[in-house]
């Protein structure tokens, strides 16, 4: 797995850039991924990540958009605002967690 | 006192471990009950071929029964509910069935119903379903007077069972258009959430390039939300239209709402396993096998057939008290029919993408992998005999049930650096 440094944190990322290890993340991090997308992370925006991070822990598994809506409460049109063209492979990106499945 | 297996389902799975099961379990210490809603086991790979007049219906669904062996009590009803804590399923009109364990192998079916405006005043008029038997006639019935305009094959969302059938139909309308001499006047369309063709790259890159070269435009990462039947067009949550004059879609897929109704279902109803023992990751007496569960595997009855495999022998270990030592790896292999009497063949599992190569003896075959050739067409076609005749009464299938890197080349070259945005 390749190791690197982004603003500080030393991460190991898969080869697309997504993390391997979901306990090398923190909120700091997630904003300096975010930006890496070209995104700027606001309230609504760590709402989704939260619960994605949340999901994990329990399923072990990255939600998709629809278990993000259906049981995170956030409404699909709402996750394409805020993160825009490929939600589900952005929040996963930002959130530290590997791809959800349906997109693998 | 005797032992009771329950299996909820009769498809592929279902069938497939009452066959093998009742051989390996004692007539005097197991009773085996399995329970569908109806007598009519359909042969869903040949819905395909429905609509281009290749079969018909009745070469593609037979009765259940005749494919369960004796000392199988098959139970025609609709499940009501699952009560894991009690052990017993209930059946709609009160009739009860206990069980010691149980298996629910109830598979996943398409679901109109959740994409708003689908179910409107175009379904079945301009919007068509192939993977149902009444879906796959009407559409043939439409296809006979369709000779002009767009016609767009759409996925709506992932997981859908056998993930390779909307490019198989895809490749048999564009050949049957040029036979009918229409192709010119029709533009073919493929809309899909993935970010291509199909959701592992290396299939994708060279399923996409077939794309290409029949001259069918895709349009990826579209995500709908509705459907307008005013004005025949699909939008997405991010707003982009898409207009047809004919629609072929899969709608969402979903498991059996019982499953829901028990409190066993994940959001798209699916029963969360672990993914190597299909062993319930709550109720110890609770196994999914084939399109019920949740493990991140094609939903296909080639996943079902390997599952079975390694299902059983844990099953009896399981059931002795003892570890189950089998570990499902999420095998599957798929033809893929890509018109003009030829197909591909993909072979792959949880870990490896599926590669070119051969299959199933290493360099010689006699079916390539991820390659067009006739062999493969002639495979799929002669699959149909061999899942009537071999599959469902769970005799040997003279392939591997674990998947083998033998024969196979991994491509050394890789594209441009991907990015989670890609």
């Amino acid at each position: 797995m390749p190791v690197t440094t982004l603003a500080g944190h030393q991460i190991h990322v898969d080869a697309e850039g997504f993390l391997t290890d979901p306990a090398e993340w923190d909120e700091d991090l997630a904003r300096v991924l975010a930006e890496q997308i070209g995104l700027t992370l606001t309230d609504e925006h760590m709402a989704a990540v939260r619960f994605l991070r949340a999901d994990f822990a329990t399923q072990g598994e990255t939600a998709t958009l629809r278990r993000i809506s259906t049981v995170g409460g956030i409404p699909i049109k709402q996750l394409f605002a805020l993160f825009p063209q490929k939600p589900a492979k952005k929040i996963a990106y930002v959130a530290g967690l590997p791809k959800p499945h349906g997109c693998v | 006192m005797q032992k009771r297996l329950l299996v909820l389902g009769a498809g592929t799975a279902g069938t497939m471990i009452a066959n093998k099961l009742r051989r390996r379990l004692d007539v005097g210490t197991w009773d085996i009950t399995i329970v569908d809603r109806d007598d009519v086991h359909p042969y869903q790979p040949g819905y395909l071929f429905l609509p281009f007049g290749t079969y018909s219906p009745k070469q593609v669904t037979r009765s259940r029964h005749r494919f369960l062996p004796d000392h199988v009590d098959f139970v025609i009803g609709e499940v009501d509910v699952i009560d894991p804590a009690a052990s017993k399923v209930t059946l709609v009109g009160g009739r009860e069935l206990p069980y010691d364990y149980l298996v629910i192998a109830s598979g996943t079916s398409p679901r109109p119903d959740q994409t708003p405006g689908m179910l409107g005043a175009e379904w079945r008029r301009s919007i068509f379903d192939f993977f149902t038997l009444d879906g796959s006639m009407a559409l043939a019935e439409a296809l006979r007077h369709f000779d002009h305009g767009r016609l767009v094959v759409h996925i709506a969302d992932m997981p859908i069972k056998c993930p390779v059938a909307p490019l198989e139909f895809t490749f048999l309308a564009d050949a049957w258009l040029r036979k009918q001499g229409l192709r010119d006047r029709v533009e073919l369309v493929y809309v899909t959430p993935l970010p291509g063709a199909f959701t592992k790259p290396i299939a994708s890159e060279r399923l996409g390039s077939m794309l290409d070269d029949r001259k069918i435009v895709v349009e990826a990462d579209f995500l709908v939300e509705h459907i307008d039947p005013e004005t025949k067009t699909l939008v997405s949550y991010d707003e982009r239209e898409i207009p047809f004059d004919l629609l072929v879609t899969i709608p969402i897929n979903m498991g059996a709402d019982f499953v829901a109704r028990s409190g066993l279902g994940d959001e798209l109803n699916y029963v969360a396993v672990d993914k190597h023992t299909l062993l319930s990751k709550v109720w110890p007496n609770i196994f999914a096998v084939g399109d019920a569960s949740d493990i991140p595997a094609s939903k296909a009855g080639s996943v079902a057939h390997f599952a079975v495999d390694i299902f059983v022998d844990n099953f009896l270990e399981h059931v002795a008290g003892k570890p189950m030592t089998g570990s499902f790896d999420g095998h599957a292999n798929c033809f893929i029919e890509s018109g003009d009497g030829k197909g591909l063949l993909i072979d792959f599992n949880y870990d490896t993408e599926p590669l070119p190569g051969s299959y199933p003896v290493p360099y010689i075959g006699p079916m390539k992998l991820l390659k067009e050739t006739r062999a493969n067409h002639l495979g799929k076609l002669a699959f149909r005999w061999i899942y009537w005749n071999i599959l469902l009464p769970g005799r040997r299938m003279p392939v591997p049930t674990l998947m083998s890197m033998a024969g196979k080349t991994v491509p050394t070259t890789t594209s441009s650096t991907p990015s989670p945005t890609d």
